[in-house]
């Protein structure tokens, strides 16, 4: 069934299909509409979930680890600031193996203070042991929604999973969108049934324990190579959803990548708007193309620079500014992905879009005008800069 | 299902469990902590009236209680916290420096 639905929108929906056991519910811009629209649902009595108000995000997150290790499904939402108040407890609970699903909706980081969208808030939690999939529109993020309860639930996976998309741009921006029917999604997402949790009284469960030297190491390989089962099982998983959706999902979207020369690589809803210049570059005999990367957390390394070894020049999309003075944190993983290829293309970082700033589809061709010169001149210049700034020439 | 007993500092991590949990309850009886501690409370058996205040003060369970009547300290878990010796109204405990009592 086809809908008019905000990314929020389309992510409560999903929520209403999925019908979990608990939500942690606080507001923060822009996802407070998440919880709000549940909120709804919960009142209407059209879902069974214990929805759990609190007084911040620390507690919407412990809320989550609570219920999810009782053995409840357990769902949250946040942004920016919310998702760095919740930190700790991130950690918690990727290392208690709690594969709670939470719908990141990536706003700024403070400071200065800002709401719009860039991806500052869940890069800074890419090490904290959660599966990251973005969503580059509301169909997507809808569906990655749906398709991350799965993925985290797997015995064999056991991983927390954020699925993000682009604050405001995508949560408020209104698209039609094909629904499945909640029946399906129930069926798709089955019954939450963990072999062992702490509300199962024949068999008494302690979780969290202090974990000492001799242990700490041996659960934290544990913990990365569940990360690494993780890319298995989430193409799994997009396999049968395309089975009930029609849609196809990978670790990456590649777009007319077949021949291409000249490379971006990007994450969110910019995929739009680059794909469009890649599309009128085409018609000017370009040899441009574009890969969105979906699944950031497992990253996908090894497929990218497959996906990439024929290229000559790619330019990597940042936006989020790590503050490595060594480039943002896609074109770290992008470039260390690259090492291992034979003959590599020359690779640039621009990091854009922070705090909102917009990104126009000049702004592509400009990038793409770039990576062009620097095949003709076998000079890439300087490797990590920022595009969309106010700024004297130099 | 592998037990906390099965698990020591040698066992791979192939059998350990996710995330370390711990599929039963009370097993912090089985590990010696009571190596933590640099001061160390004295029972004084003949000052005690087993009042029994001591007991809900101590922050773990290292005063057994039986038939009414304190027992001696259980120096496995006990972590010379001295909360006992302050609040014994009799002077029946006695902190001492060292792990051992003497």
């Amino acid at each position: 069934m086809s809908n008019c639905l905000s990314g929020n929108e389309a992510v409560a929906y999903a929520i209403k299909q999925i019908n979990p056991d608990v939500m942690g519910a606080f507001p923060i811009t822009p996802s407070t509409e998440i919880p709000e629209h549940f909120a709804q649902y919960v009142a209407d009595g059209e879902v069974d979930t214990e929805y759990v108000t609190v007084e911040s995000e620390h507690s919407s997150m412990s809320v989550c680890v609570a219920a999810e290790a009782a053995g409840a499904r357990s769902v949250c939402a946040t942004s920016s600031c919310g998702l760095a108040l919740m930190y700790e407890l991130l950690y918690i609970a990727a290392s208690c193996r709690l594969p709670i699903t939470l719908a990141c909706v990536n706003r700024a980081l403070s400071g200065p203070i800002n709401i719009n969208n860039d991806h500052s808030d869940s890069m800074g939690a890419r090490d904290s042991g959660w599966i990251q999939i973005y969503a580059e529109n509301n169909q997507e993020a809808y569906d990655n929604f749906i398709m991350a309860v799965p993925v985290g639930e797997t015995p064999s996976v056991r991983l927390p999973v954020m699925t993000c998309m682009d604050g405001f741009i995508t949560s408020h921006a209104v698209e039609n969108i094909e629904l499945l029917e909640t029946d399906a999604v129930r069926k798709f997402v089955g019954e939450y049934n963990p072999e062992n949790y702490l509300l199962k009284k024949e068999n008494p469960l302690a979780v969290g324990p202090y974990d000492i030297s001799p242990y700490y190491m041996e659960h934290k390989v544990m913990e990365a190579e569940a990360m690494k089962a993780a890319k298995a099982r989430i193409l799994e998983v997009a396999a049968e959803f395309a089975k009930i959706s029609g849609r196809h999902y990978g670790l990456f979207e590649e777009y007319r990548m077949e021949d291409a020369q000249l490379a971006l690589v990007l994450i969110g809803s910019s995929a739009g708007t680059a794909k469009a210049a890649v599309d009128k570059l085409r018609e000017n005999g370009v040899k441009a193309g574009l890969i969105k990367v979906r699944v950031f957390r497992p990253f996908p390394g090894e497929e990218l620079a497959r996906a990439l070894a024929n290229t000559k020049a790619v330019a990597v999309m940042d936006k989020s500014e790590g503050f490595s003075a060594n480039g943002g944190p896609l074109f770290a993983e992008t470039r260390s992905a690259l090492y291992d290829l034979k003959d590599r293309p020359y690779l640039i970082d621009i990091v854009y879009g922070l705090g909102g700033r917009d990104l126009k589809t000049e702004d592509v061709e400009e990038v793409f005008g770039r990576l062009a010169y620097i095949t003709v001149t076998g000079e890439t210049g300087p490797v990590y800069t920022h595009l969309g700034q106010r700024q004297r020439r130099r | 299902m592998i037990h906390a007993k099965d698990i020591n500092e040698h066992t791979p991590l192939e059998d350990l469990t996710p995330g370390g949990e711990i599929y039963e309850a009370g097993t912090a009886r089985d590990f010696n902590t009571g190596t933590w501690r640099t001061d160390t409370p004295v029972f004084i058996a003949q000052a005690c009236k087993h009042c029994m205040l001591c007991v809900p003060f101590c922050p773990d369970i290292a005063i057994p209680v039986k038939d009414g009547k304190r027992l001696e300290f259980d120096y496995m878990h006990c972590k010379g916290c001295g909360i006992c010796e302050n609040v014994c109204p009799f002077a029946a405990i006695k902190m001492v420096t060292g792990g051992e009592p003497i």
